[in-house]
């Protein structure tokens, strides 16, 4: 493999960490998921540069669902969610940016540590974009973690599976037919929240979900 | 379908007949088979069960032998129920697990891979659970479910572990594979392990006997008779099936453990039988002693086997499987004799009955044949079968292992105690139950119970009676076993003259049951008729010895703990930390005198208190948990994921 390519698909897999890690210190909504949005483009070229290297064109399908799914309808349908429930000045202050930002450190060292000592024999690309992937995953969790809102939660969750895609298109010969599926679970599940997000701000006047545990009579 | 028809009033005998019926067509193939062709193997399997397995079975002398300990019990016991379940007030809780536990019991007798007898043994369990709560609007009867339960999955929990281990990684779990493959040193002993965990603890074993007192009383009497005259020598064939035919050659110090808990179990059996006033409970702790004399009878035989010395292993082999077939006679007669005590009186306290000789004669008979076998004394079975035991412990100076050859008199003299212990213990339930005088109202009205109850009783005294005159007949039909497992077997008793039994060698030893019968017979007929014959005839009554008081009240009597409290004070204070405490009122005072007792069960608090403790403080804390919000469940599930990696990254 020329170094060329190897770099630029290492470059992009790359920028999508560091875009998971912008969005752990974004406080507003809407500025959250516009840095979802910018992390789903890059996660389509990122698969459009593999699709190019790895000559599958099935891959570009992957592409295209990514950059019109994830970058544009999720993104906009959240924004009108946010609209609509009228929260798009709240602000979060559930765990501080700082620590935030030194766990992710640690979650991205401790990706690279065991991904490249698990996989000494793999193909240099596939380990570069598995250890990369699982960095997503884990940063992923870490903001469904760290959030106390539905919505960003939601969008932590959506990053968390961008990884998932990540992972699955380094390595070679994944079908068309389970990205395809994969991609419209997520739809579904989409579908899902945003149905179980109007009921909960119905029920409770918020988004908060610390609002379902009030519900359940217990303490924070 | 008896759960369909358990309401309506046909249903009993309906139930308990078919049962009879089909336990004793069952009987009937299986002893035919032992007795035409007994070396001969049948197996057959089928496609249900695990995959490449299936679900195997197979008839060979040993599951024959205990095919009809089973049905030859579950028969007698339908044809007890016939009378019996009349008194049941909810039969529709009995009813329908009545016969799934008698199946239960045949299947697991005759599995013949890992799976298929795991899962009969808990469909045993369970069934025989439901059994135990049939009455569970009571209290102590829900805590003695309870406490089952717990130890019936523990022991199928060891179980698993055992078929686990001997099936090894290849992970086959038929047992012709498990005999062909010989599991190493330290395997084979965890295997023995498990296999004392598991089997042990639905035999009832000392430290995992304390379920057995509670749950086997809790059932209605019937029930109680299956749960401690077969069920647990179900246990005993699983300990057998694997560690003398599965587990291939024994090390001698495997027999060591065996005796060793098999002498515990029995000494300390005994004693908690002795200390009791409930006639049923009294009934369960014995149950724990027999058990000790068989494992104890099966260590020896491991010990032997180990040491190539077949004929003596026959010897102690065939004395644990006599012992088997004669204790599920006398606990199955006993426990029928309780249950109609109860039925006659709804009394199973001893310190309440009195002086039923009057009222039920014949039960009251038979009764006293189960106690005089059970006491192991001549001519009933039990003295044949622990006196084959002892001439077996007698072999043991030719033993090699100086370990062995303290070990095994040892346990012998504990096994003697335990055999004295119980002759006492039988005198004493037999005595306040059945002699002296009514202590209370019930005793007074009591009325014989009916003929079925009582044909079934008979029965069993006949069983008892025939096993102990004609012993060489039970000890030759037993040969095929022995001959399968040790590889020899006891010389050939029916070609003795006379019909004596001479274990070894006539130089020796020999014992003749029938001769001791009749002369027993001829001698009290004469004594009788001396009697009757040179002494008046006149009816006299006088004054009993009054010590001042002409008429003394029925409880002035000995009780059943006044009658135990010597032995009590010989041994409670090692085996039960017993504390007695009298308050004397001062001279002129008017309250009574009073006699306290503290017991404690040494075995409950040094095992089970401690983990039931630990388990209440864990899930008092682990309580929490429950009630954490969605954010901090992520957070787990996240931490749990971050550790799990941690792990991964620095494993070398």
């Amino acid at each position: 493999m020329n170094g060329l390519t190897f770099d630029i698909a290492h470059l992009l897999a790359g920028s999508l960490v560091l875009v998971s890690f912008m969005m752990l210190y974004q406080d507003r909504l809407f500025a959250l998921i516009n840095v979802f949005a910018l992390h789903a483009v890059v996660l389509a070229l990122s698969v459009a540069w593999q699709a190019y290297i790895q000559d599958a064109h099935h891959l570009y399908i992957t592409a295209a669902i990514a950059l019109v799914f994830k970058a544009v309808v999720i993104p906009v349908g959240l924004h009108r969610i946010i609209q609509r429930l009228g929260i798009h000045r709240d602000i979060e202050t559930a765990v501080g940016i700082g620590p935030t930002m030194l766990a992710g450190i640690g979650l991205v060292t401790l990706s690279m540590v065991l991904m490249l000592r698990v996989t000494p024999e793999a193909d240099p690309l596939a380990r570069e974009d598995l250890a990369f992937a699982l960095s997503i995953i884990l940063l992923g969790l870490l903001v469904m973690v760290t959030r106390r809102n539905a919505v960003s939660q939601v969008v932590g969750f959506m990053s968390l599976e961008n990884g998932l895609v990540l992972a699955a298109t380094g390595a070679k010969g994944m079908p068309l037919v389970v990205e395809i599926s994969v991609a419209f679970s997520i739809l579904i599940a989409f579908i899902v929240i945003g149905v179980f997000l109007f009921r909960i701000r119905e029920r409770f006047d918020s988004v908060d979900v610390g609002a379902l545990d009030d519900y359940r009579g217990e303490r924070r | 379908m008896a759960a369909v028809v358990g309401r309506r009033a046909p249903a009993t005998s309906l139930v308990y007949g078919a049962a009879l019926a089909i336990s004793a067509a069952l009987l009937a193939i299986v002893a035919g088979h032992l007795a035409d062709n007994p070396g001969v193997v049948s197996a057959v399997a089928l496609p249900l069960g695990l995959p490449w397995t299936g679900a195997r079975f197979r008839l060979d002398s040993l599951s024959a032998f205990f095919l009809v300990v089973v049905n030859l019990g579950g028969a007698v016991t339908s044809l007890y129920g016939l009378g019996y379940g009349r008194h049941e007030s909810q039969p529709h809780r009995v009813l329908p697990f009545y016969p799934a536990f008698l199946a239960g019991m045949n299947l697991v007798v005759l599995a013949d891979d890992a799976f298929s007898f795991l899962l009969s043994w808990e469909f045993m369990s369970l069934a025989s659970w439901a059994l135990v709560m049939a009455h569970h609007r009571d209290e102590a009867n829900r805590r003695a479910g309870y406490i089952y339960l717990v130890m019936a999955s523990f022991g199928t929990l060891a179980l698993l572990l055992a078929f686990g281990l001997l099936a090894g990684p290849a992970g086959t779990y038929a047992f012709d594979a498990m005999r062909a493959a010989h599991p190493g040193l330290l395997a084979a002993g965890a295997v023995l392990a498990l296999m004392l965990l598991g089997a042990g603890s639905k035999a009832g074993l000392v430290p995992l006997h304390a379920w057995l007192p509670l749950a086997h009383p809790a059932a209605p009497s019937h029930v109680s008779a299956l749960m401690s005259g077969i069920m647990t020598k179900v246990a005993i064939y699983g300990f057998i099936r694997v560690v003398f035919d599965l587990l291939g050659e024994p090390a001698w110090w495997s027999g060591v453990v065996v005796l060793l808990i098999g002498g515990a179990t029995a000494v300390l059996g005994i004693l908690h039988a002795l200390m009791e006033k409930d006639l049923k409970r009294l009934l369960a702790y014995s149950t724990i002693e027999n058990i000790g004399v068989v494992f104890a009878s099966l260590g020896l035989a491991l010990a032997f086997k180990a040491n190539a010395m077949p004929s003596a292993a026959a010897l102690a082999f065939t004395a644990a499987l006599f012992h088997v077939l004669n204790h599920s006679f006398f606990k199955s007669l006993l426990f029928f004799g309780a249950g109609a005590v109860l039925s006659a009186t709804g009394e199973r306290d001893m310190e309440r009955l009195g002086g039923l000789i009057h009222r039920l004669p014949v039960t009251s008979f038979v009764f006293l044949v189960g106690c005089v076998s059970i006491s192991a004394l001549p001519p009933f079975n039990g003295f044949a079968s622990e006196w084959l035991v002892f001439q077996a412990i007698l072999q043991s100076p030719e033993l090699p292992q100086w370990g062995l050859k303290v070990i095994v008199p040892a346990v012998g003299g504990m096994l003697a105690l335990a055999a004295a212990l119980a002759a006492a213990c039988f005198v004493k339930a037999f005595g306040i139950t059945f002699l002296g005088r009514a202590r209370s109202t019930a005793v007074e009205r009591a009325h014989e119970v009916d003929r079925w109850s009582l044909a079934a009783m008979a029965m069993l005294a006949v069983f008892c009676l025939l096993a102990g005159i004609l012993p060489g007949f039970v000890i030759d039909s037993l040969s095929p076993v022995t001959l399968s497992l040790i590889g020899d077997r006891m010389p050939v008793q029916t070609a003795q003259p006379w019909l004596s039994i001479v274990p070894i060698a006539e130089s020796r030893s020999s014992y003749n049951g029938l001769l001791v019968f009749v002369f027993i017979t001829i001698s009290a007929s004469l004594a009788a008729f001396f009697i009757h014959r040179f002494a008046s005839h006149a009816l006299r009554r006088g004054p009993a010895w009054g010590c001042g008081f002409a008429d003394a009240v029925p409880s002035a009597q000995y009780t059943a703990v006044s009658f135990a409290q010597p032995i009590r004070r010989v041994f409670g204070s090692f085996a039960f930390r017993a504390r007695e405490t009298v308050e004397m009122p001062a001279p002129g005072a008017l309250e009574p005198a009073r006699l306290k007792v503290d017991f404690h069960d040494v075995a409950w608090e040094t095992f089970y208190q401690p983990i039931t403790g630990a388990i209440d403080f864990a899930t008092d804390r682990l309580n929490h948990l429950q009630f954490l919000t969605i954010r901090r469940y992520l957070t787990l599930v996240f931490l749990y994921l971050v550790i799990l990696l941690l792990v991964l990254a620095l494993w070398p």
